[in-house]
């Protein structure tokens, strides 16, 4: 399968939200993704790989930690390791050149985009936290199950629990797409991305931007 | 902390005088009517001042034909023409909102005398 969509990606790091003013006097609240040195490291093409795709490396690594086999991908692209890869599938993966500098500059004011990140872990947590139950009433005779998930199936027939039930336990610390956020604005001199709304993940952690999937 | 003071540098006014709770303010806030625009006062106390940095508001209160009215700006707000100190208030709290109870005379608030050692 080709990829038949041009897509737009960068990598960075998300430094926090704060809010600016836009032309209107309305109040934007902004998330900061610093996503500087951004690099080309390969080129996937048809004939040999099967697909056409750019891989873009991000941040810094101590050049001691790197492996030698990926030193050498490294060095073939003609940049320093970095110590985030990842892939894009696009279609025009020909105009990008290894080793090409990445600016924040492929994104422009007023763009869809898409925000990948880890979010937040939250631990061990229960139905109400984790999957939105409503949970069990607070008065009328409730006792001592105001936060559980009530019944989850039948008696003798099934007599089993169904795979997949949802159920409390680890929330969070997983990938997870915000989709069609807004860029509110471009610095291109502090290598800076300013995005209205929220988007997955603490501050300081490492967020995948592109070009939007879905609508319009 | 402060990573994003550099973008919230762009957003502060350096116009805002000083005020604090007590104070009576006119706020001075333009209005944007189809393509015309006008500037209303909003005059009245501070109830008290909220937040710190880019986001920080204050809510200024009077009384209009009898009823109470707030207002919350942010202290940065791009939509405030000026804001002017009309008088300094002699209060003991951070939060005016007893005043909120009060009626007639007791809703005043008694004027800062400065004398030279009281600081």
């Amino acid at each position: 399968m080709t990829a038949t969509r041009n897509v737009k990606g960068l990598l960075g790091t998300k430094l926090g939200m704060t809010q600016v003013w836009d032309e209107n006097n309305k109040l934007i609240p902004v998330t900061v993704v610093q996503a500087d040195s951004n690099v080309v490291t390969q080129l996937r093409n048809a004939e040999k790989d099967g697909y056409t795709a750019v891989q873009i490396g991000f941040g810094q690594i101590d050049p001691r930690k790197v492996t030698k086999p990926l030193a050498g991908h490294f060095e073939k692209a003609g940049v320093t390791p970095r110590r985030h890869v990842v892939e894009l599938r696009t279609a025009d993966a020909e105009s990008y050149e290894l080793g090409q500098q990445l600016s924040v500059e492929v994104f422009e004011a007023g763009q869809k985009i898409d925000v990948v990140g880890t979010t937040k872990g939250k631990g061990f947590a229960g139905v109400m936290k984790r999957h939105g139950f409503h949970g069990v009433g607070a008065s009328h005779g409730a006792h001592k199950n105001h936060r559980k998930p009530g019944s989850i199936g039948g008696a003798s027939t099934p007599s089993r629990v169904f795979k997949g039930l949802k159920m409390a336990g680890r929330m969070g610390a997983a990938r997870h797409t915000t989709m069609n956020l807004t860029v509110h604005a471009v610095d291109a001199e502090k290598s800076l991305l300013l995005i209205k709304g929220a988007v997955p993940g603490a501050r300081g952690s490492v967020v995948l931007v592109r070009t939007a999937v879905k609508g319009a | 902390m402060n990573i994003l003071d550099s973008i919230d540098a762009a957003s502060l006014r350096n116009d805002v005088p000083d005020f604090r709770p007590g104070d009576t303010l006119k706020v001075h806030v333009n209005i944007i009517e189809g393509k015309n625009s006008r500037v209303q006062v909003f005059q009245g106390f501070v109830v008290g001042r909220q937040g710190a940095g880019v986001r920080e508001t204050f809510t200024v209160r009077k009384v209009s034909f009898g009823v109470g009215v707030e207002r919350t700006f942010p202290v940065h707000s791009p939509i405030i023409e000026k804001i002017e100190v009309v008088t300094r208030g002699d209060v003991r709290r951070a939060k005016l909102y007893y005043m909120r109870a009060l009626r007639g005379k007791a809703a005043k608030i008694k004027e800062k005398r400065d004398f030279g050692n009281a600081k």
